[in-house]
């Protein structure tokens, strides 16, 4: 090994400290980048495959009934590829030992062949038994949190018919990705099953012999959607066509697109993070072994070494950094990663789901903290150039404070010796000061923000169910119902109060803008379920016009005042135009209410309800439930304690650990940045400490004078790290939100003093480090050596 | 003077100004110079006179303000900072006033510093041995007395097998027995080597073993003496 290798890496054995420090910070960004772009390469190539191998449709077109001779017309549509036709409908399921019954969808399976669209994976069990109606096959994350098993007899309502059925397979399938019950948003697999039958045990069950009620579809390559969802809307129209739909639409799909986006947005916004910050400190550590080696440098090159061979010995050091740091972040990001496919395992159902890291993204980590971390040392290469052979002749000139000039008068009188010394080195070094505040608010405000968002959805929950639903059980209808229909509820067991609703699917349309979603419509003086304003006051439904949640009016574009087109997707399938009267506040979905009585009649249907709130006694809720199994109309209840809870356990399952990674995160940035000020200023001084020591300062004192300028740095980081994490935290609200939820912008004190404290405790470790060493200064070695 | 031997170094109103205005500091005010190839000059001066920065310059560290500089008909003045690097890597051994060693590498690297980057250079440990140190060449300089330091210094300067070689004070920390042997080392190295060698000392019996001798005072040469006899470093008083 050459003489300057064997310098450089006694040098990095003698910074190990520091450059593990920042190894740690580009380990962090780095394993951070690998985890997420492998999560997303994982994410969208196993969904991508899932999709390919068990032919998802590309659109879904559902219908009233219509007979199975139109799916020949709707397969010579130009661009439709493949069609299939199927029978779906609602159930309730009735679980041995559980009183409420469960929602299920029971979709058919033609006999003696795959479904050319829509498969599913078998992952246990067998295939259905033409002609044997009493076969299904049940979704196998439903199965498991009941604990079914194959062989097991499942009691189903039907179309008001019970009926019995035997698990002969488990399954899952790529629409069923991500399940939730209708109308919710957070997965539950205990609440929502799917079922797969024989085609004609459903016709039989739903009535619909000789004909299909969903059209699947898939399109040519390079196929435009657009012509053909018309094409099948006037196809389908006069069978009841309940508007075609593109797979992007599709509840499953749109959840895991949300996600996959989401990583996306984050995996491009941390990582740099890291790496300014590692650029940063390497770039500070370097400027210091520089000048601190200024006269090493200088005689290397009266030997006759090039600026550049002395140039690329402390480059390589910053390489060694960084690519010990990019190493090790590639394996905490692969280790990382298989723990989050497992979490995501959990929550997307799918078959199989590998964590990959895409090679390119080991380049791309490696490649990227090698930049970063290189730009940082161009800039004290600078210096390296700079220094001529003479400076290796003189001994160093000392510290120039005079800068510090007009300081001076002004801290005499009022403060101790000590404390001047660490004020001057303060505002002698402003910008390296300015960095270390900066790279620490950073990094602070990141993970405050994180954290505020992650707090918000407490009040995600508490607006959800307590102000905008209030009530205790939702149920709901096969289909629109007399009003009657409500009111019979009222003399079930335990019903205390009831209130009617009624909604209908429909596309909103604001010009170029639209939204498929639904309009729900409120009776007047809505108690139990309600649209509120900023105020979380009641909004008064206006006799003609449309209230719409803040999230959906985004997305259309329209303010209050504006008119609204309606396509209503039910009945006559009517177009409204409907003035846009306020704009409601909500954080789950995004609703849009009118009066109940309003939208009925425009919809040409008078007294119809789709459903029903109910305020129950709460012990009398076994009853109720076994009352309302009876009942055949209703296709649904939920519980809102349930939904709640589902809610509930779903962030907490993530919150535990998203919490210790975000202040890991502002504690590593912290550490770094702290420690390496710190084993600088004592380098810097070591030699002034000494002196210190020898007048008769202690330690303690001798201490104060080098870690004051962290405690400075410290506190002036923690204020503007909130400043930071107030404004990150609506960036990350706008950036994240989406239709399907919304993420309320509030201050979370919690949020922020999490994120101090890991900051106060990275401090307080670094400054224990580093006093440690002090404390372990040999005076007379250092007086003798000259620097 | 003889007329045969060619020039090594030839300087012509060499002139340095350090800093400028009022403040400026005039280390060098036109210094006119010839040294033959082959001979030891010592340079005698009170401190502050500008020796060290007449050896910079011409030992291609630092440039002149003004005039010229010849290194075998060379102009260093002229050179760009690259001619200047190679000018050192190939003919120029430096031994500092401050001994400036790598703190980080041992005795034996420090000199291979050099070596490795030399053309023709001599074994390590035998330069290490030149100069008493053949023991001690795996430690680090905080490891060694000052005179210890020194002598590695000068076996790093002399392992190139260097054209010129410049010492400012070898000897300002030495013992009589160590600053004698250092003496010898630079003696052979100019009698076996054919090197010129450059002393710059406060130590005026040392002038007694140069060819020559540059009485230096306020940036400028006041006289040059040239020794008839030459003593041999073991002759010199103390
Ligand atoms: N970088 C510099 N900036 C300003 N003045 C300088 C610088 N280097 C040297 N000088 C001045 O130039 C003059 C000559 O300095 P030089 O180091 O050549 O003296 P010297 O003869 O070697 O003295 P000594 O015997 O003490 O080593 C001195 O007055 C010194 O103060
Ligand atoms: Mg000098």
């Amino acid at each position: 090994m050459s003489p300057l290798d064997r310098k450089l890496w006694r040098d990095l054995w003698r910074i190990k400290g520091q450059a593990g420090a920042i190894a740690l910070v580009v380990a962090v960004g780095v394993a951070l980048l690998v985890m997420m772009s492998g999560m997303l390469t994982s994410l969208t190539e196993t969904r991508d495959t899932y999709y390919e191998r068990y032919r998802l449709a590309d659109i879904f077109a559902p219908v009233t009934r219509a007979p199975l001779n139109m799916l020949e017309r709707l397969a010579v549509i130009p661009g439709v590829a493949s069609v299939e036709g199927r029978i779906q409908g609602g159930a309730l399921l009735d679980i041995k030992g559980q009183a409420l019954p469960v929602r299920a969808q029971a979709l058919s399976l033609p006999p003696h062949r795959e479904p050319h669209l829509n498969g599913l994976y078998l992952s246990d069990g067998q295939k259905l038994t033409p002609g044997r109606t009493e076969e299904v096959i049940l979704l196998s994350s439903f199965a498991k949190a009941h604990d079914l098993q194959l062989g097991d007899y499942l009691s189903a309502t039907m179309h008001g018919a019970r009926r019995s059925f035997r698990i002969v397979g488990f399954a899952t399938a790529p629409e069923f990705l991500f399940t939730t019950a209708p109308g919710e948003f957070v997965p539950d697999d205990a609440r929502f099953a799917v079922l797969w039958m024989n085609e004609d045990a459903l016709a039989a069950a739903y009535d619909v012999k000789g004909a299909f009620n969903e059209a699947l579809i898939s399109l040519e390559r390079g196929a435009r959607p657009e012509p053909v969802l018309a094409a099948i809307d006037a196809a389908l129209d006069r069978y009841g066509g309940l508007g075609a739909y593109e797979r992007g639409d599709h509840m499953s799909d749109r959840f895991i697109s949300e996600e996959i986006n989401g990583l996306q947005a984050t995996s491009l916004a941390v990582p740099p993070i890291f790496m300014g910050v590692a650029a940063f400190l390497l770039y500070i550590v370097i400027t210091r072994l520089v000048q601190a080696e200024r006269e090493q440098i200088g005689l290397i090159k009266a030997f006759g070494y090039t600026d550049w061979e002395v140039s690329l010995h402390y480059f390589k050091m910053v390489l060694v950094i960084a690519v010990a740091g990019a190493v090790m972040g590639c394996l905490l990001g692969i280790w990382a990663g298989r723990a989050m496919a497992g979490i995501y395992q959990s929550v997307y159902h799918f078959p199989f789901l590998v964590f990959r890291v895409d090679p390119q993204s080991f380049v791309s980590g490696v490649g990227v903290s090698i930049l970063s971390a290189s730009a940082g040392g161009m800039l004290v290469l600078r210096r390296v150039f700079a220094l001529t052979p003479a400076v290796a002749m003189r001994p160093p000139a000392p510290m120039d404070f005079s800068r510090t000039g007009a300081l001076n008068e002004r801290l005499k009188g009022w403060l101790d010796q000590p404390s001047r010394m660490v004020l001057r080195r303060v505002f002698r070094n402003p910008g390296r000061i300015l960095g270390a505040v900066l790279g620490i608010a950073v990094g602070m405000g990141l993970s405050s923000a994180q954290l505020s968002v992650m707090l918000g959805f407490d009040d995600t929950l508490d607006l959800t169910f307590g102000v905008i639903d209030r009530s205790d059980v939702a149920v709901s209808f096969f289909e629109p119902m007399p009003a009657k229909a409500a009111f019979d509820l009222a003399h079930l067991p335990g019903v205390i109060e009831v209130e009617p609703t009624r909604a209908v699917g429909a596309v909103l349309r604001n010009g170029l803008n639209s939204y498929r979603g639904s309009v729900t419509g409120l009776v007047e003086d809505a108690r139990l379920n309600r649209a509120v304003n900023k105020n979380m006051g009641n909004i008064d439904m206006p006799e003609n016009g449309i209230v719409l949640a803040r999230a959906l009016a985004d997305i259309l574009k329209i303010a209050p005042g504006d008119t609204l087109q309606v396509e209503v997707l039910e009945g006559k399938r009517p177009v409204l135009e409907v003035k846009v009267a306020s704009i409601a506040e909500t954080l789950l979905g995004s609703p849009a209410f009118m009066r109940m009585d309003t939208l009925n009649r425009e919809m040409g249907e008078w007294g119809r309800v789709s459903g029903a709130y109910l305020r129950v006694d709460s012990g009398q809720l076994p009853v109720l439930y076994e009352a309302v199994k009876e009942t055949p109309s209703v296709a649904g209840v939920s519980r809102r304690e349930d939904s709640r809870a589902a809610m509930q356990k779903l962030m907490d399952t993530g919150a535990g650990a998203m919490r210790f990674v975000m202040a890991a995160i502002a504690g590593i940035i912290t550490f770094g940045i702290v420690y390496n000020s710190a084993r600088i200023a004592f380098g810097e001084q070591s030699r002034d400490l000494a002196s210190l020591r020898v007048i008769g300062f202690t330690r303690g004192e001798a201490s104060f004078v080098l870690l004051g300028e962290l405690a400075i740095v410290v506190l002036l980081a923690i204020p503007l790290g909130i400043g930071i994490g107030y404004y990150l935290s609506f960036l990350i609200a706008a950036g994240f939100s989406t239709d399907l939820y919304q993420i309320p912008t509030v201050f979370r004190p919690q949020a922020f003093g999490t994120a101090a404290i890991a900051v106060v405790l990275a401090s307080l470790i670094s400054g224990w480090l580093v006093k440690r060493d002090i404390d372990k200064v040999n005076l007379v070695a250092t007086l003798k050596t000259r620097e | 003077m003889n007329e045969d031997i060619p020039n090594t170094f030839v300087t012509k109103g060499l002139t340095k100004v350090y800093g400028e205005g009022p403040a400026a500091v005039h280390a060098l005010r036109g210094v006119d110079l010839e040294i033959p190839r082959g001979e030891i000059v010592v340079l005698l001066g009170p401190s502050g006179s500008g020796k060290s920065t007449l050896l910079n310059i011409i030992g291609g560290l630092d440039r002149a303000s003004d005039g010229v500089a010849l290194f075998e008909d060379q102009d260093l003045t002229a050179m760009s900072d690259r001619a200047l690097t190679r000018y050192r890597r190939d003919h120029v051994g430096f031994v500092f006033q401050f001994y400036n060693l790598m703190p980080s590498l041992t005795a034996r690297e420090n000199v291979e510093l050099v070596t490795e980057i030399a053309d023709d250079p001599m074994d390590v440990d035998e330069a290490l041995r030149l100069v008493g140190l053949g023991e001690r060449m795996d430690h680090f300089p905080a490891q060694m007395s000052g005179g210890e330091q020194q002598r590695v210094a000068i076996a790093r300067a002399v392992a190139k097998n260097p054209t010129v070689l410049f010492c400012d004070e070898p000897t300002g920390a030495l013992d009589s027995k160590t600053g004698r042997a250092v003496l010898h080392v630079l003696n052979d190295v100019n009698a076996k080597l054919g090197a010129t060698v450059m002393i710059v000392t406060h130590a005026a019996a040392t002038a007694a073993m140069a060819h020559r001798v540059i009485h230096f005072a306020d940036g400028a040469i006041r006289r040059v003496e040239t020794n008839e006899t030459r003593l041999s470093p073991d002759e010199i008083a103390w």
